[in-house]
């Protein structure tokens, strides 16, 4: 098992080098950060050049990649061009997206799980086609026409939640962002618990358990489930990404100040730091969880050993 | 490639071959009865026929491609012909969606926003399915360096949520077209489809058959397009038509960030956006373009559904 996890972290160094140098041309090759500096004045050439001594952007690409990355790994994230730290801006950040998005984890695993279950074991009955169409609609509608219906109903009709979250973020506060980022992922979660419910439902083991006279809740439980959450749980660690890209229409819906937001920002003014620097730990969260993922595997399934 | 075979495993190539042989002659003597045993695409295409899932969502895709070529044959009205005296205005005659905040049509913007839709969902997945199953089917069938490179470079562009990538690289292009939006998605999109076709061309390669025809002596040429593609496309059609949807929706998406198409092109997703500012106030503005773009992605998932059940054994 450490040799494993030694080996899948020595793979991850070349992907989040690519992944970051990828980004890193893209943000200084295309922008121009110290155009976007000076606004909408063009300054005179002599102090643009200047200017980008002075940042080191007039440094060949990659050595200034390779500085950058230096200074990351030293715990410096560089200084976005109004003077605030970027590891200033993260601390603010960073917890409110997480909490937004252990919110959206926790809602699409205990009602996608237990829809999926429930649509899985009343195969072909009422219950399953009404889950069934129920995850056609939320898969269809798109996750900033959601946000804005039920901002609409809940905060400015019925008035039963704030239309806009406070810059603190309370867990309480983000309950209803936190289904509307679930929403499209919740009902591929159900989808998926309830095709594999399906399939697992015909397996041999399933009918000996029963035949030895388990209780029911146990055979679901102890057999049918923790079999059936295998590609469940493989999913969870993709859909990370696809939250965290959520995040951006969530929080831009609901103002809440988390990483979208100053990911936004960052963009909309040009701001090379920030945007290279959240993106970065983005991806290295996004790599993480995934080796996570496959770590959870082993414990799911006792048949899968790693050497 | 045969002598290669002949290298590793001599003796039974001849066996292999008799045997084949014989099987081959027997296939032709039979070839006569063979219009009732049906082909798997025929098959699927059988049971897409029967389902109503499939029906009515090919009705209504057949509707959302007349509408996104003729939009003119559906609104008199042009949509960027705005009268700014009539912000926000509700429906009235002749003008059934109301008007939204520059004063456009509803109605009209509705309908032309159609083509931007279907065009990128049907390019981008049509884009994504041939680049992605040619480079993985390729990589998957040689093997080798090809294929660790390729790895690489999937992994590389799974690190890369979608929209995070479509909020930084498209922010930068200063004018998208929507073929810089399309080129973009599919840049992003490929390595799905990628490493599922390289998975399944590789079952495909160990299949007996495959041996058979190798054994034959069929060329690398025949073999993959006569034996392995035939038997490897289908998780490929599967995967890209469920991806369409997305894709339509993807595109809304990107706009309404505002780093998706841009002005003179009718679109969905932009419209949403404006139309969001003012929503508390004139609700019309939003709920049209919404609805339209929430059916017509329904009506791609739907498809894609249909298409897994059919060409999906393991789910019969």
């Amino acid at each position: 098992m450490g040799r494993y996890v030694i080996r899948r972290l020595l793979q991850m160094v070349p992907v989040f080098l690519g992944t970051t140098f990828l980004i890193f041309i893209m943000v200084y090759a295309l922008g121009d950060p110290v155009l976007a500096f000076f606004g909408d004045r063009t300054p005179d050439d002599a102090t643009l050049a200047a200017k980008r001594h002075e940042l080191g952007l007039d440094k060949p690409m990659w050595e200034q990649y390779v500085t950058y990355m230096g200074n990351v790994f030293t715990g410096d994230f560089g200084t976005a061009f109004n003077g605030q730290k970027v590891t200033e801006l993260m601390g603010h950040a960073f917890p409110i997206t997480i909490r937004l998005t252990l919110v959206a984890i926790t809602i699409e695993i205990v009602f996608g799980v237990g829809l999926g279950l429930l649509a899985g074991l009343r195969r072909g009955r009422i219950a399953d086609s009404s889950t069934l169409i129920f995850t056609l609609i939320v898969i269809s509608i798109p996750t900033f026409v959601t946000g804005y219906l039920l901002q609409y109903f809940l905060a400015v009709e019925w008035k039963v939640i704030d239309p806009a979250v406070s810059a603190d973020a309370n867990f309480s506060e983000l309950i209803v962002p936190g289904f509307v980022l679930a929403g499209v992922s919740l009902a591929y979660v159900t989808r998926l618990t309830r095709t594999s419910i399906v399939e697992n439902l015909r397996a041999d083991y399933l009918r000996t358990a029963v035949a030895k006279g388990l209780p029911r809740r146990r055979v679901i439980t102890v057999h049918l489930l923790r079999n059936s959450l295998i590609p469940v749980v493989t999913h969870l660690g993709t859909d990370l990404g696809l939250l965290m890209g959520g995040a951006l229409v969530t929080e831009r819906i609901f103002n809440i100040q988390g990483v979208g937001f100053q990911l936004w920002n960052g963009v909309l003014r040009q701001n090379s730091q920030t945007v290279v620097g959240f993106v970065t730990i983005l991806v290295l969260i996004f790599l993480l969880a995934n080796l996570l993922v496959d770590l959870l595997y082993a414990v799911l399934d006792p048949r899968i050993r790693y050497a | 490639m045969p002598d290669q075979i002949e290298k590793t495993t001599p003796d039974p190539v001849g066996a292999a071959g008799a045997i084949t042989d014989a099987a081959v002659t027997g296939a032709a003597t039979a070839a006569p009865k063979r219009e009732k045993a049906r082909s798997l695409g025929s098959d699927a295409w059988y049971d897409l026929r029967r389902n109503p899932v499939f029906v009515i969502s090919a009705l209504l895709i057949l509707f959302l491609v007349v509408v996104s070529i003729w939009p003119g044959l559906f609104s008199s009205t042009s949509p960027n012909d705005c009268d700014i005296t009539k912000s926000r205005h509700t429906a009235e005659s002749g003008h059934p969606f109301g008007y939204n905040l520059q004063g456009c049509d509803v109605y009209a913007r509705t309908v032309y926003g159609a083509r931007a839709s279907v065009t990128v969902g049907v390019c981008v997945t049509v884009g994504v399915a041939l680049l992605g199953g040619i480079l993985g089917g390729l990589a998957g069938f040689f093997g080798g360096w090809w294929d660790s490179i390729l790895s690489r470079i999937t992994d590389i562009f799974f690190g890369i949520p979608i929209l995070l990538g479509g909020l930084v690289f498209l922010s930068v292009i200063n004018s998208r077209s929507i073929w810089v939006v399309m080129g973009f998605m599919i840049a992003l999109a490929w390595p799905q489809i990628s490493r599922i076709a390289r998975g399944s061309v590789i079952s495909a390669k160990q299949q007996d058959y495959v041996q058979a025809a190798r054994a034959l002596g069929a060329g690398t040429g025949r073999i993959m397009l006569r034996h392995i593609l035939p038997n490897a496309v289908a998780p490929v059609i599967v995967v890209a038509t469920i991806a369409l949807g997305t894709f339509v929706s993807l595109e809304a998406t990107l706009s309404f960030l505002g780093v998706g198409l841009e002005a003179p092109t009718v679109s969905w997703g932009m419209d949403i956006s404006t139309a969001a500012v003012q929503y508390r106030n004139a609700p019309h503005m939003l709920l049209y373009p919404a609805g339209a773009l929430s059916i017509t992605v329904l009506a791609f998932i739907m498809l894609g559904d249909a298409v897994r059940d059919a060409l999906d054994p393991k789910l019969r």
